[in-house]
């Protein structure tokens, strides 16, 4: 399947530091799900900064090989807290992102309320952003980042700081998402059971006794959806998972 | 606790009586402490004259223009100030040598470059509110939430004309509204000091007044002061919470 962006041989380090992340190749394919798993100080926020061209890498490139569409944006992020302006009601917090798109007014208005319908709090535009909960401001924060139909959507741990029920019906709410706007995700965690019930792959990063991190594993997860959380073969992938981390934690070099 | 609403009333009336009591119980002359019981009288004297509603207006029009003047030009220094760190370090020892020196130091300047005129009024109220809005705009502005920054800039609003109105001005409307606010009180003091050199408005009345030993005159003007600056800060704090509703 064609890939939507190829990251080719990336490293990521700041000032004349030792590198974050010494090498990172992956090429994402058309509608994948792949999740980045790694310990805390991995530099999995990092790399989504570096894809999404907020950081420029020190060496390697992002290319995105699509045709260009000026209506839409090659990347979208998803922040691990909401991000919300205050100042704005929800449907300025959705227009924020398409203000610099070439999109009439009332286009734009269109996409951010169908952004909003995605994420079921249509009729929530005219609230402010005090008057939500947490999972609604992160369905928020999710309805921002669709309506500028990134080629590549960035989530960098979006539901961490959600407590388990939230969790467990945003990451429902996410691949039902994925599947209807057939958009490309990019999903870090540090959270395996996320990672294995979400992804189609699985990115374990880990820095292997080097300085910098790099690709330790790098997995499929070819179970059939809906995945069932209570099911061997899901606990299976988990485990695989967890001792891919575990080796690299024992050899001492988990960051 | 419900007995507490009076105990406001209550130490104004305490005040007012006291005050009264003091020249009228021959403590101290009329002549320099006004009792509160002559100053209606003196007051309509004012007023019928039509020297109050004069000095009233020529002090508001200064008041507006210098505050105006001064307030846009310190929130527009500290705000860039705050963003363009190459101006910052420009401006650094500039601030240092001007800001302590305070707005009245600057009468004899003010009147040999402007003369006795409404300009001069203007140029020391200016320079009485300039450092209070600089400060805290600069200081709110530089508080702005960083990743508020990084969230423009991931969607497209890159570079700090693009970040100034959605984002630096908004996220920093409450600290430099609260400048603002105790600009509105410096200026009134900067107003009547101005007047005081000769300037027409309240405080060239109050001059006048006290130098023919009309005690009752003079203590209209201070209420007038008094009254006119509690009106704008009302009026400032209502326009304040209109716009920062947003702030719950």
């Amino acid at each position: 399947m064609a890939t939507v962006v190829d990251i080719a041989d990336l490293a990521i380090g700041f000032d004349n530091g030792p590198p974050v992340l010494a090498s990172f190749t992956a090429g994402l394919e058309a509608r994948s799900f792949t999740a980045i798993v790694g310990p805390s100080g991995v530099g999995k926020s990092t790399l989504l900064r570096v894809i999404a061209g907020l950081l420029a890498p020190r060496q390697g490139t992002v290319s995105t090989p699509f045709e260009a569409d000026p209506t839409r944006r090659p990347f979208a992020l998803v922040f691990q807290e909401a991000r919300l302006l205050p100042w704005r009601p929800i449907l300025g917090n959705v227009l924020f992102g398409l203000e610099h798109l070439p999109l009439s007014a009332s286009e734009r208005r269109r996409r951010a309320l169908e952004a909003l319908e995605l994420v079921g709090l249509a009729d929530y535009a005219h609230r402010w952003p005090y008057q939500l909960s947490g999972g609604q401001r992160q369905r928020v924060n999710l309805a921002r980042a669709l309506a500028v139909q990134p080629a590549l959507l960035l989530l960098d741990e979006p539901f961490s700081a959600l407590d388990a029920i939230t969790r467990h019906t945003l990451q429902g709410e996410l691949l039902r998402l994925w599947q209807a706007t057939h958009t490309t995700i990019l999903f870090v965690t540090h959270d395996l059971d996320e990672a294995v019930y979400l992804a189609d792959r699985v990115i374990v990063l880990g820095s292997n006794g080097q300085p910098g991190a790099r690709i330790i594993r790098d997995f499929l997860v070819p179970l059939e959806r809906p995945r069932d959380r209570s099911s061997v073969g899901f606990s299976d992938h988990v485990g695989q998972v967890r001792s891919a981390l575990s080796e690299i934690m024992t050899n001492g070099a988990g960051i | 606790m419900s007995n507490r609403r009076w105990l406001a009333p209550l130490g104004l009336l305490v005040f007012l009586l006291g005050w009264e009591a003091v020249p009228r119980l021959g403590l101290v002359s009329s002549l320099l402490l006004p009792p509160p019981s002559s100053l209606p009288a003196a007051f309509w004297r004012e007023i019928s004259g039509g020297w109050w509603l004069t000095a009233t207006l020529d002090s508001l029009g200064h008041y507006s223009v210098g505050l105006v003047l001064g307030t846009g030009i310190g929130v527009a220094l500290g705000v860039a100030a705050a963003l363009w760190s190459d101006l910052d370090s420009f401006l650094s020892w500039i601030v240092r040598l001007l800001r302590p020196v305070p707005g009245l130091a600057w009468v004899p300047f003010a009147i040999v470059w402007f003369g006795i005129s409404e300009a001069a009024a203007t140029f020391i109220i200016v320079i009485g509110v300039l450092w209070i809005n600089f400060y805290a705009s600069y200081g709110a502005a530089k508080a702005v939430d960083k990743d508020l920054i990084e969230l423009a800039e991931s969607f497209g609003h890159k570079g700090v004309w693009r970040q100034l109105l959605p984002i630096v001005l908004p996220a920093s409307a409450s600290g430099i509204l609260s400048g603002v606010r105790t600009g509105l009180g410096q200026a009134w003091m900067a107003v009547v000091a101005a007047e005081l050199f000769g300037i027409p408005g309240l405080g060239q009345r109050m001059m006048q007044a006290s130098s023919l030993l009309a005690t009752d005159v003079v203590v209209v003007y201070m209420i007038t002061i008094a009254v006119l600056y509690g009106l704008t800060d009302i009026l400032f704090v209502w326009l304040r919470d209109r716009l920062l509703s947003w702030q719950r």
